[in-house]
């Protein structure tokens, strides 16, 4: 194969780990955005707490990898749990900006607490020995574990995906999204599906924290980075439409790397000039429904 | 004060309910009987749909007695009153636009055995057959309707709301309805129904109250019903 072609391939895999992460946390937040019509600021922490909460059983207790990968979410998950029961609850009456506000703010607290516990160096996470080494794809040699993250985040991604637009817990939450209190006339507890649906978006951001934490650096801000983009992506998927946010995720992680190469000065931008473009030509994003 | 009893489907007495500071219902009492069609006739705003908001818990703000089978529905959370047995059709159908039609058939969580499964329900109304896998949106009106009574008998309610049930509807299919509502009787389940058009209220109901400023001012069974015609007909401004 001509070497610049498969060169070409090679980075659109690369583009795809990064998609990856970005699609287990938009998905995440549009599940929120979705149901309970808020945007959660907090997404960005509750990813780094994820991926902190590993780090910290691997060095602290010796727990590896994999339990970590079911630990991490639980415990970010029903600690969300408390947070959207005895506070974000009582926001969903009034004005949207004050949940913007209180989980902007809740952002805040948590990383501070991080930086001064632990500093705001990144620290490294090391590859599960299971996933070590390289597989080689007939045109490229990959690394095991990148290609596990591409694999985990599409399981997770088309998972949520068919939850909710297959199954009779996913109509819940569509009519709960459409008319709430009819719902509730049903016999339906709604107040704990939005409890249930804010626990499960966070905890997918902590799984994509767990499994970002062997590519990138863990610390304390890891989560705002990330968010800057990823907040770009649901707008640019359409706000609320979860096949928009996944396509949009993967096209997105390539286009950046694809530009890292073409025009390395404007690949941090990529996202952003994309993002401008589809608000002037599409503001209802690429899978959005027109308002 | 009357007796309560848990044989009787409804019980209201002097029922006041707000609309965030406007007061909408002024002590308000009726009583459905196990078995009964309930008619409520009143002019628009007279607190018809405010009752059964009140009813299901959707108007949070209420005072006085409202028991369900004997249940304090007042005390009891919005997502509870549908376990005592109650089925809601609201005034505008409450279809779930981004829903196909089976997913709004079975949305409700099934309350009791009474519930008619979708293949009975699929013969009583062929057209949500046919549109089965249509989205809730694309559904004509009386389509609609049907639906929204369709998801309530399969759910087994032993208590139906029914707001407005033939509003804006063709003749023919306000018929289907009167047939749908005759053939819950058959069954034994209560209904208390809002209805403007006095015709059709009469073709259906065994008793009729007279709403009027968040009250009933009257009761009439059917025969009274037919006796003080002109009166219900003035007190309407028909």
């Amino acid at each position: 194969m001509d070497t610049r072609i498969s060169g070409l391939i090679a980075q659109i895999f690369l583009g795809l780990v990064n998609g990856s992460i970005y699609a287990l946390l938009s998905v995440g937040l549009t599940v929120i955005f979705g149901l309970l019509r808020f945007v959660n600021f907090v997404h960005g922490a509750q990813y780094m707490v994820g991926a902190f909460l590993s780090y910290l059983l691997l060095v602290h207790f010796d727990v590896g990898f994999w339990l970590s990968l079911a630990i991490s979410p639980l415990v970010v998950g029903a600690v969300s749990a408390i947070i959207e029961r005895t506070m974000i609850s009582r926001l969903y009456s009034i004005d949207h900006m004050y949940g913007l506000l209180f989980t902007l703010g809740l952002t805040l607290v948590v990383e501070g607490l991080f930086r001064y516990w632990f500093g705001s160096a990144g620290r490294a996470y090391v590859v599960p020995d299971m996933l070590t080494g390289v597989v080689n794809l007939g045109f490229m040699y990959f690394p095991r574990y990148r290609l596990f993250v591409v694999l985990a985040s599409m399981v997770l991604c088309i998972g949520t995906w068919l939850l909710i637009e297959k199954t009779r817990a996913g109509s819940y939450l569509r009519a709960a999204h459409e008319g709430p209190q009819l719902l509730r006339t049903f016999g339906v507890n709604v107040p704990l599906l939005l409890t249930a649906t804010y626990a499960f978006g966070a905890a997918l951001a902590a799984v994509a924290g767990t499994l970002a934490a062997p590519i990138y650096q863990v610390g304390p801000f890891m989560g705002a980075n990330i968010m800057v983009v990823v907040f770009a992506i649901v707008v640019i998927g359409g706000m609320g439409s979860i096949k928009g946010t996944i396509v949009a995720s993967y096209l997105l992680g390539v286009a950046e790397t694809i530009t890292k190469i073409a025009f390395p000065q404007a690949a941090s931008m990529a996202v952003f000039v994309i993002m401008a473009a589809i608000l002037v030509f599409r503001p209802e994003g690429l899978f959005g429904r027109q308002a | 004060m009357a007796q309560m009893s848990d044989d009787i489907p409804l019980q209201i007495e002097n029922l006041h309910a707000w609309y965030g500071e406007s007061h909408v219902l002024h002590g308000l009492s009726l009583t459905v009987r196990k078995g009964e069609t309930v008619a409520l006739l009143g002019r628009n705003g007279v607190g018809k749909t405010t009752l059964m908001r009140s009813i299901v818990g959707i108007v949070p703000k209420r005072k006085g007695t409202l028991r369900i089978w004997g249940h304090d529905a007042l005390a009891t959370s919005a997502h509870h009153v549908a376990r005592l047995g109650l089925g809601y059709v609201p005034e505008e159908r409450g279809i779930y636009t981004s829903l196909t039609v089976y997913e709004n058939l079975v949305l409700p969580p099934v309350l009791s055995a009474r519930g008619m499964n979708t293949e009975e329900l699929f013969e009583l109304f062929p057209n949500l057959k046919e549109r089965r896998n249509s989205l809730g949106g694309q559904l004509s009106g009386g389509e609609q309707q049907m639906l929204a009574i369709a998801r309530i008998l399969h759910a087994g309610a032993s208590l139906i709301l029914l707001d407005e049930p033939t509003e804006g509807l063709a003749p023919v299919i306000v018929q289907k309805i009167g047939d749908v509502i005759r053939l819950l009787k058959a069954k034994g389940i209560s209904v208390l129904v809002a209805e403007q058009n006095l015709f059709f209220a009469s073709k259906i109901a065994d008793r009729f109250y007279l709403i009027d400023g968040g009250k009933a001012t009257a009761t009439f069974t059917r025969d009274e019903f037919k006796n003080s015609r002109d009166l219900i007909e003035a007190n309407l401004g028909v």
